[in-house]
């Protein structure tokens, strides 16, 4: 049951950061857009799908909370802050697409507001995995680092990160979903965003070596993990021939592995811990009766469902948005 | 433990729970409103059923939006501001809720999105079938949390076990007797928030002389489902009353300013309690009253809040006045429904402009009586969280600082005020335009693929995938 739900709650972030990750992206790129027409295409690109994909933050949220209330508890009071700009973010990113095209005068309200909170949501994302990675500082079990207790170097630089990283899958969709000026634009982001996101794993890498971070133990213990980052790198390697290519189709999908390699590294080098060498997953677990409440219904039933509702809508709003035709 | 910032953080948790629930109030009414307009088209073929249907699509997306974003906040203040509620009662709660995500989001988010693109892809009836499936999936919503909320009144199906609530009967958690009565009175105070919004709605129009065919269907339906449902809910809000008694003694007795054992007890009708002195000033009180609304009886004891240790006592002043305000509200809505629907069946109402009027001032009352009466219950709740097993002061995160909560709370305030202004404004222009109306006198873009009636309004079209942060 623990393993199930573990499982599921690793499924659910992984659908999140991929899904929402490349609108997050399109919105922060959004904000260097040249022209109207630009940014309307790249909002059509992602009109239809964003909030359902914003809706598994909640999914994964619950499902932390439910199945392991412990760890939802650390996790959310210790990145108090990180936390609640991210949902602010998460709002005015939201109401934006909503509220743009009720007005022409202060659309550009809505606009800074559209890049500027998936800019915010990203980086804070980025800025509680680095905190988590680098260890928070705890005593007796309770978090005892107070309100900026996550903020470091590191975990700033892993803000960065995952807004470039974001920012790449973004422009890599792009790629795929148009054409004209906002996919020429896209495909000149690409090679530097992707350069930008390797000069920034290099320097996570060294940095955990300097700093002999307790998570790197984890990997001189398991070498076989080094499968992970292996694919991530031979998907670069599709990734940049098929950059020089002009491939529309490929780019979005090396992306998409490489995020899944780096998850897969991150999760696993927690493994068996929830938050690193605090509480464990069997620790944080709630009893039997939750998991098994949850899994009868929601978990056997109702999640297959939502697999297959993403399946449909991807499939329904498939195919290239053209610079004047529109979804709806 | 830091005062104040468990009062910044109780601050906080009131305002943004506040603004949330304006929204799907009203969302999980217009959405059966939604479903009837559809099946009276199919059945009648009138076209003035689908312009009503189009026009209020419109609206609701934008409230179903506003709903949604303001609900995410929810999921995860639990755990920002109030980290031992959240593991404590977690393996409780956290299920409860992580199923209004699964089931709500589901209903919600397939059938929202055929709502909106899918008119002339799906055959009639499963675009009724679709419309009707977002009204479940809003109920079902409401319905979770009812049942999330009902277990922090009176907590029941639970041992302890390391520190935590761990659930030992789940179908108490579900059926007990405290959900199934205040799951239907909110569930009714959505319908009559609907209803009330519509009915205003078409007493505006007809006293702006405009768009009549539309604003008498929308009279007609709302006050008359409003007057039939008023007097349900007064019944059902009698029973809420019956589990406060039972459950929530001190709430009971704090509703009711009563601050001695009396028997047979009065009724304080108005009063100002004065914590100070333990007394009422200027009390209005009809004897016996108390105990026949109490127990049914003319003897019964009833119990004071003198009875109870004073740190188990809750504030006295804001759920008297609470209480007060939503029966009230109630009893104005019963009174413009019966009598609009009186005149509505003698052929009067168009020219009683003076009810017309009445009845578009009328559009907040719900939302009133839907605000006071969660004040009364959850004040009326403190200073317990988790009803006589976990106290206010404890659920809280114990690193929390003053001026972290501060500084959210601001950030909060600013931002939702900011959407706010915004969102109901658009509501307004939509509104005001009508049925017929382009909501904004600014030009359209050239968009020779869309449907004409979402047109102007892409963005609430896309909000069919979410759902679950309600």
């Amino acid at each position: 049951m623990v393993m199930f739900w573990v499982a599921l709650l690793a499924i659910s972030i992984l659908i999140y950061l991929l899904l929402d990750g490349f609108d997050l992206g399109v919105g922060m790129l959004f904000g260097l857009a040249k022209n109207e027409k630009d940014r309307n295409e790249m909002l059509h690109t992602v009109a239809p799908v964003w909030d359902g994909n914003e809706t598994w933050l909640v999914v994964a949220g619950v499902i932390l909370w439910g199945a392991f209330p412990a760890a939802y508890s650390i996790l959310l009071s210790a990145f108090y802050i990180p936390v609640i700009v991210m949902l602010l973010g998460l709002i005015l990113r939201g109401v934006a697409f909503e509220f743009r095209n009720k007005t022409l005068a202060s659309r550009w309200v809505w606009d800074l507001s559209f890049s500027g909170g998936s800019f915010a949501a990203s980086f804070m994302q980025g800025v509680m995995v680095g905190g988590l990675v680098e260890g928070l500082q705890f005593t007796n079990g309770e978090y005892s680092g107070g309100a900026l207790g996550w903020l470091s170097g590191f975990s700033v630089l892993c803000g960065i990160g995952l807004c470039l990283g974001y920012a790449l899958l973004g422009a890599c969709w792009l790629v795929r979903k148009s054409e004209g000026s906002v996919r020429a634009t896209a495909r000149r982001q690409i090679p530097i965003l992707a350069i930008a996101v390797l000069v920034f794993l290099v320097v996570v890498f060294a940095h955990a070596l300097i700093e002999n971070l307790p998570i790197l133990q984890r990997w001189t213990e398991r070498p076989y993990l080094f499968v992970f980052p292996a694919i991530g790198a031979g998907a670069a390697l599709v990734l940049a021939t098929s950059i020089l290519r002009h491939d529309d189709y490929w780019p979005f999908h090396m992306v998409v592995t490489i995020f899944v390699t780096a998850f897969g590294t991150l999760a696993l080098s927690f493994w068996p811990y929830m938050i690193p060498s605090v509480i464990t997953i069997e620790e944080a677990a709630a009893p039997h009766s939750s998991l098994a409440f949850m899994f009868w219904g929601e978990g056997l039933f109702v999640f297959p469902l939502m697999l297959l509702y993403i399946v449909i809508g991807y499939r329904v709003f498939r195919g290239k948005v053209g610079p004047m035709t529109d979804h709806y | 433990m830091d005062v104040t910032a468990l009062l910044l953080s109780r601050l906080q948790f009131a305002f943004t729970i506040s603004f949330h629930i304006i929204f799907p109030s009203f969302t999980i009414g217009l959405a059966a409103w939604l479903t009837v307009l559809e099946a009276m088209h199919m059945r009648t073929g009138k076209q003035v059923y689908r312009t009503l249907f189009e026009f209020w699509l419109k609206i609701f997306g934008v409230a179903f939006g506003m709903g949604v974003v303001s609900g995410v906040v929810m999921g995860f203040q639990f755990g920002t501001n109030w980290s031992v509620l959240a593991k404590m009662s977690g393996p409780i709660q956290g299920p409860l809720l992580s199923y209004e995500t699964f089931t709500a989001f589901m209903l919600e988010a397939s059938f929202f999105g055929i709502l909106i693109f899918g008119r002339n892809r799906v055959p009639p009836w499963f675009y009724l079938f679709s419309t009707a499936m977002v009204a479940l999936g809003t109920t079902l919503s409401a319905f979770w949390i009812m049942v999330n909320n009902s277990w922090m009144q009176a907590p029941v199906g639970y041992v302890m076990e390391k520190g935590q609530f761990a659930p030992d009967d789940w179908v108490a958690i579900l059926f007990n007797r405290v959900v199934w009565v205040r799951f239907p009175h909110m569930l009714l105070a959505s319908f009559l928030t609907g209803a009330f919004c519509v009915a205003a709605t078409g007493a505006w129009y007809l006293l702006r002389r405009t768009y009549y065919a539309e604003a008498r269907v929308m009279l007609r339906m709302g006050l008359s489902l409003a007057a039939v449902l008023l007097p349900i809910q007064l019944f059902i809000g009698h029973l809420v009353g019956d589990y406060v008694h039972d459950y929530q003694p001190a709430k009971f007795a704090a509703i009711e300013a009563r601050w001695h054992d009396e028997q047979p007890a009065s009724e304080v009708l108005i009063a100002i309690p004065d914590p100070s002195t333990e007394s009422n000033k200027y009390a209005i009180s009809i004897p016996v009253l108390g105990s026949i609304i109490g127990s049914m009886s003319l003897t019964s004891k009833e119990v004071g809040l003198t009875t109870f240790p004073p740190q188990d006592r809750p504030p006295v002043i804001i759920p008297f006045f609470t209480f007060r305000i939503m029966v009230g509200c109630g009893l104005l809505m019963l009174g413009l429904a019966w009598l609009g629907t009186y005149l509505e069946l003698k052929h009067r109402l168009e020219r009683s402009r003076l009810l017309l009027w009445g009845i578009f001032l009328s559009f907040p009352l719900p939302w009133i009586a839907i605000l006071t009466g969660w004040y009364t219950a959850e004040v009326g709740r403190q200073p317990w969280t988790v009803y006589g097993v976990l106290r206010t002061a404890d659920a809280m995160t114990p690193f929390l600082t003053a001026s972290a909560a501060l500084t959210t709370l601001i950030l909060f305030v600013l931002v939702y005020a900011f959407i706010f202004s915004f969102g109901t404004y658009y509501i307004y222009r939509l509104l005001r335009a009508g049925p017929a109306g382009i909501p904004t006198t600014e030009p359209r873009e050239a968009a020779p693929n869309r449907p004409m009636s979402m047109a102007d309004q892409p963005s609430v079209a896309a909000r069919s995938y979410i759902s679950a942060g309600e």
